[in-house]
């Protein structure tokens, strides 16, 4: 309802002290524009951090073998041991809550030296020896060809993909590296896809991009290996924690291996879950506080404008006074006041809402268009529902505080008011 | 239209207990011109806000075109006063921010008539006291005479069957107050029942009834004759 008598009261009223009028709405256009840098703040570091993740599988957890410290069934400690083909086996076997299981073995590097070769062009880069699993736990994106297979590993198949720093180095521009073979460590290999990773920020031994994968079977027998596993990596099954399966098959894995249940050091491991949870955790936690110090820097501008609506009433008395002798009814007054200290609460607001998102929306633009995108910090925005939910509040507590001032505009008798000078 | 029967009145201020209206007995007719009269603390200004339920009397009765205003909620009570009863003050009681046009039509806007049909209508009153040219100008550049005809227009523009004044011509000049008491009396005329305190002799020897109060009683009631003679 448009009531332009209602409007150019309110506008009579806030432009009898345009400076007070100003400092009033400031304070909760400061506190919208807080709340809403602080939010879009705290996203973009959120979306930096976590988009360092890609798709890696956060429910997955990384498992090695390291020398025992107790001495166990006759063994003596320091023992150095390996995991095996057969652990695989018994992994799929006996615990069923995990999901994908990727053993691995991993040569070369860059501390190596030059151990891929074609033709003239060579370059030192890591070398895995992987199951077609691994990328459902640290998924790559296929440019060209495609990954590794079970028939590779079945068939221990000289096949490799590579890298794209891998593709950079050993070919030229533009040239077609699927069936072309490459020399690694001294057998050649059959190119059969080319990656780029999804995510920069996890490496195992070596930058991703200057790796190349081969099945694991063939990376056994032809650098003889043996059955030779150097490390798993298993996730857990939706709805079971990573931690479980972590255990389970540690105990598994010490049983195997006649490592003692209370050595603590012969299994090493890294639980993702558990640092993707204690990172979610955190990031709760600084949007959480963002609320708490956004909705108190708001809560200071709404009570500043209580105040001043106090201010208002107090001054406008005799001018109420008036209007109820000739015929304004309590509500009409009560109305008044709430519909101006809504008004000056979500306009005020409002400013701040839009300045607030311009801000984060420019940051935006020059984070992208100069390309300086950084890890910790990317897309820093609020949503939809966030705004409205802003406004919302705006609104709710513009009525809050109006009522106290509108409250106190009707407690005194029409006759005092009129009276008061 | 109006009957009192022992009304009193006290305010309590601290410790202190002022008996300001010690039971008042009046009966004033339809269509009658009544001024109140008396000395300042003698409680004709606290009579006519119990008149134009602005306040409340403590005991006794009082009918308003024979309904008994007793406890009023605020709403019933501004429902009461935009229907039956227009003010006129000393000091006009414009409101600053709204011009002559709107100042007249704002009963109306608490009776919720549409904008277009209330102004209309106080283009009316307007053109009766003669201030047509006057409507969009606001209070502060209007005389004293010619606020307290929009205040006069205003206060006509609900219909009231009583019209209150106090003091209306306490701010003015002689002239302007004579003008005013004409605009007065021709209301009168129309039937419409008008109550005024002054201290002035001269404005209450213009009305058909003289009222003098003293200390919170009735001391003297005058049926003025003169008044052909003055105007």
């Amino acid at each position: 309802m448009f009531d332009l008598d209602r409007w150019q009261e309110i506008m009579s009223a806030l432009k009898k002290n345009k400076l007070r009028t100003f400092f009033t709405a400031f304070g909760v256009f400061w506190g919208v524009f807080m709340l809403v840098i602080m939010l879009g703040s705290g996203n973009g570091l959120r979306n930096g951090v976590t988009g360092d993740f890609g798709d890696f599988a956060t429910n997955s957890v990384f498992m090695w073998t390291r020398p025992t410290s107790v001495p166990y069934k006759g063994l003596p400690r320091s023992r150095n041991y390996n995991f095996k083909n057969d652990d695989v086996e018994a992994l799929r076997r006996e615990i069923p809550e995990i999901e994908y299981l990727a053993p691995r073995t991993e040569g070369g590097g860059s501390q190596s030296g030059n151990n891929v070769i074609r033709g003239t062009k060579s370059g030192a880069f890591s070398v895995m020896g992987d199951y077609p699993e691994w990328n459902l736990i640290d998924p790559v994106v296929i440019t060209t060809g495609r990954f590794l297979n079970h028939a590779d590993i079945k068939e221990k198949r000289k096949v490799a993909v590579i890298g794209n720093k891998v593709y950079e180095v050993l070919f030229k521009q533009g040239e077609q590296a699927i069936g072309q073979y490459l020399q690694i460590q001294g057998i050649y290999f059959q190119v059969v896809g080319v990656f780029k990773p999804k995510n920069s920020g996890i490496n195992f031994g070596g930058d991703k991009e200057q790796s190349i994968f081969i099945p694991l079977t063939t990376f056994q027998r032809v650098y003889n290996w043996g059955d030779v596993i150097g490390w798993f990596a298993f996730t857990s099954k939706p709805g079971t924690p990573a931690s479980e399966v972590e255990e389970k098959a540690a105990s598994l894995l010490k049983r195997r291996h006649s490592v003692s249940p209370d050595d603590p050091q012969a299994i090493g491991s890294f639980n993702m879950e558990k640092e993707y949870n204690k990172m979610k955790g955190l990031f709760q936690g600084i949007n959480g506080l963002i609320w708490i110090v956004g909705i108190g820097t708001l809560m200071a501008g709404v009570i500043g404008i209580s105040n001043i609506m106090l201010v208002i009433v107090k001054e406008r008395t005799k001018e109420i006074g008036i209007q109820r002798a000739i015929g304004a009814k309590p509500w009409n007054i009560i109305s008044q006041i709430i519909t101006e200290s809504v008004f000056l609460t979500t306009f005020a607001g409002y400013v701040g809402l839009v300045i607030g998102v311009g801000i984060l929306e420019g940051v935006n633009y020059i984070l992208t268009s100069s390309g300086s995108e950084s890890d910790m910090f990317k897309n820093p925005s609020i949503d939809f529902n966030m705004a409205l939910t802003a406004l919302v509040i705006l609104v709710i507590s513009g009525a809050v505080a109006g009522l106290i001032p509108a409250r106190k505009a009707v407690s005194i008798k029409p006759i005092d008011a009129l009276r008061y000078e | 239209m109006i009957r009192l029967n022992g009304i009193n009145k006290s305010y309590v201020t601290g410790a202190n207990k002022l008996h300001v209206l010690k039971g008042i007995d009046l009966h004033i007719q339809a269509g009658e011109f009544v001024s109140i009269m008396g000395s300042s603390g003698s409680g004709k200004s606290t009579l006519l806000n119990i008149l134009g339920i602005l306040d409340e009397h403590d005991t006794g009765e009082y009918f308003l075109d024979n309904t008994l205003i007793r406890n009023q909620s605020e709403t019933k009570a501004a429902g009461l006063r935009n229907k039956y009863i227009g003010f006129v003050f000393q000091s006009f009681n414009l409101i600053s921010f709204k011009n002559a046009m709107e100042n007249v039509a704002l009963p109306l806007y608490y009776q919720n008539v549409g904008r277009k049909k209330r102004n209309r209508i106080a283009m009316e009153y307007l053109d009766r006291m003669g201030l047509t040219e006057w409507a969009e100008h606001m209070p502060n550049e209007l005389s004293g005479g010619q606020k307290q005809r929009i205040a006069i227009a205003r206060a006509l523009i609900s219909k009231p069957k009583v019209i209150l004044a106090d003091e209306p011509t306490g701010a003015l000049d002689t002239t302007t107050s004579y003008e005013v008491m004409q605009i007065l009396k021709e209301i009168n005329k129309e039937g419409i029942t008008i109550i005024i305190v002054t201290h002035e002799n001269d404005i209450s020897h213009m009305t058909n009834r003289i009222i003098h109060l003293k200390d919170g009683l009735i001391e003297s009631e005058v049926l003025n004759g003169k008044d052909a003679m003055l105007s």
